[in-house]
C-alpha cells in the first residue's frame, strides 16, 4: 500500500514538473497584474508612450505599406514592404531613403532604413498588446531581454526618432513626447524590474 | 571637399562646399552630364533617377558625400561600346517619348527592374516603375518595358 502512494506521488510530481515545462515551452509573454519593484508604472508609461508616437509606429504597419507623415497616412507613390520589408526588388526603400536625414529633399533617413516585418506590427494594437508581443520571442524575431533593450536603445534606426529632420516643405518632424535620455533610462529601468507588463 | 567616384566608368572627382548637397547637382553642373534630369527635388517623380552601385536611387536626394568611391551610372553610360541598351532599344521601337523630359528616369529605373525581375509581369511594372510622366507615356513606356525584357531574353 505504501508502495503505490509513494507511485502516486511520484506520477502527480512528474504531471506537476511536465505541466510547468509546457506552459513555459510556449514562449509566450503575458500581462500581470504586479508593476514595477517600487509599485508604480512610470518608466513603463514612459516607454510606452514613445514606442505608441507615430515615429515607431509608422515603420511597424499592420499592413505591408509604409505609413508616413504626422497624420500617419500610406505612404505615397504605392510603395510596398516586399519580401524582405526592404521594398520591392527593383525599388527598395533604400532608392529613396539613405543613412540620414536628407534636408534638402525633405527625405528621412538612417542606417537599415526598413519597415518592420509584419508579426511586429503594432498599428492600432493597445500598449499592452504591443509590449506583450515585442517581448515575446515568437513575435520578435526570437530576441531576448537583452536584445530588445540594445534595439529599444541603441538602434540608430529607433533613435533616429528623437531627430527626425524635416519634410519636403522644410517643417521638422515631431519628435517623441519624451526625451532620448529620459526614454531609454525608462526602457532600462523597466527591463531591470523584470520587464512586467501591467494588465492595462 | 573633394569627392571622387567611378562615373560611366570614368573616374571623375567633383569639388563642393556642402557634402550634403544632392549628387544630382554634381552630375548636371559640376560634370555636365545633362541627361539625369531635375523634377520635384523631392525623391517623388523619379526624373533624377540614377544607379549606385547597380541599385536605383533618387539622385536629388543622395548627398553627394555618399557618393564617395561608388560606382555611378547615368543615361549617357547605359549604353555600352556603343550598343544600345535593351531598354534604350525597345524605347525607340515603341517611339516612347513625348516631350522625353521624364524618359531618362523611367529608362534607368527600367534597367535596374529588369537585372531583378528580368520577365517583369504588368503587376510588377505597377509596383515597381512609379515614376512619374506628365505626358503620360504609360501604355507605351509598358510596351517597351516588355520588349526590353525580351530583347534582354533574346525572345525575339
Amino acid at each position: 500500500m505504501k508502495s503505490i502512494n509513494v507511485l502516486y506521488v511520484i506520477i502527480f510530481l512528474a504531471i506537476g514538473i511536465l505541466s510547468v515545462s509546457f506552459a513555459t515551452q510556449g514562449n509566450s509573454y503575458y500581462a500581470l497584474g504586479s508593476l514595477s519593484s517600487d509599485g508604480s508604472s512610470e518608466s513603463f508609461d514612459k516607454m510606452m508612450s514613445v514606442l505608441m508616437h507615430k515615429r515607431c509606429v509608422n515603420c511597424h504597419p499592420a499592413g505591408d505599406i509604409p505609413l508616413q507623415g504626422e497624420d500617419s497616412h500610406l505612404h505615397n507613390f504605392n510603395i510596398s514592404r516586399g519580401k524582405d520589408d526592404h521594398g520591392l526588388s527593383g525599388y527598395q526603400c533604400g532608392t529613396c531613403h539613405q543613412k540620414e536625414n536628407n534636408n534638402y529633399s525633405g527625405v528621412p533617413g538612417a542606417p537599415e532604413w526598413a519597415l518592420a516585418p509584419l508579426e511586429m506590427a503594432w498599428e492600432g494594437k493597445t500598449r499592452v498588446e504591443i509590449a506583450t508581443q515585442m517581448m515575446d520571442p515568437t513575435r520578435n524575431g526570437n530576441r531576448s531581454h537583452d536584445e530588445i533593450l540594445k534595439h529599444l536603445t541603441e538602434h540608430k534606426l529607433v533613435l533616429w526618432a528623437w531627430d527626425p529632420g524635416v519634410d519636403a516643405e522644410g517643417t521638422p518632424r515631431e519628435k517623441p513626447p519624451v526625451p532620448k535620455m529620459e526614454y531609454i533610462a525608462a526602457v532600462k529601468q523597466w527591463i531591470a524590474d523584470g520587464a512586467i507588463i501591467p494588465e492595462n | 571637399m573633394k569627392i571622387s567616384f567611378i562615373i560611366n566608368g570614368s573616374t571623375k572627382s567633383v569639388e563642393v562646399s556642402d557634402g550634403n548637397a544632392p549628387l544630382l547637382w554634381s552630375i548636371r553642373d559640376g560634370l555636365d552630364l545633362k541627361g539625369t534630369k531635375f523634377g520635384c527635388g523631392k525623391a517623388a517623380c523619379g526624373a533624377c533617377t540614377i544607379h549606385v552601385d547597380d541599385m536605383a536611387v533618387r539622385s536629388c536626394s543622395y548627398p553627394v558625400k555618399m557618393a564617395e568611391g561608388k560606382k555611378i551610372t547615368t543615361i549617357e553610360g547605359l549604353s555600352q561600346e556603343g550598343n544600345l541598351h535593351p531598354v534604350q532599344q525597345a524605347w525607340k521601337e515603341e517611339v516612347v517619348p513625348q516631350c522625353g523630359y521624364c524618359q531618362p528616369g523611367f529608362m534607368m529605373a527600367t534597367a535596374a527592374m529588369l537585372k531583378e525581375i528580368p520577365n517583369p509581369t504588368d503587376q510588377d511594372i505597377d509596383d515597381n516603375i512609379i515614376n512619374v510622366c506628365r505626358c503620360a507615356t504609360y501604355y507605351r513606356m509598358r510596351k517597351a518595358i516588355h520588349r526590353a525584357a525580351a530583347i534582354n531574353s533574346k525572345n525575339l
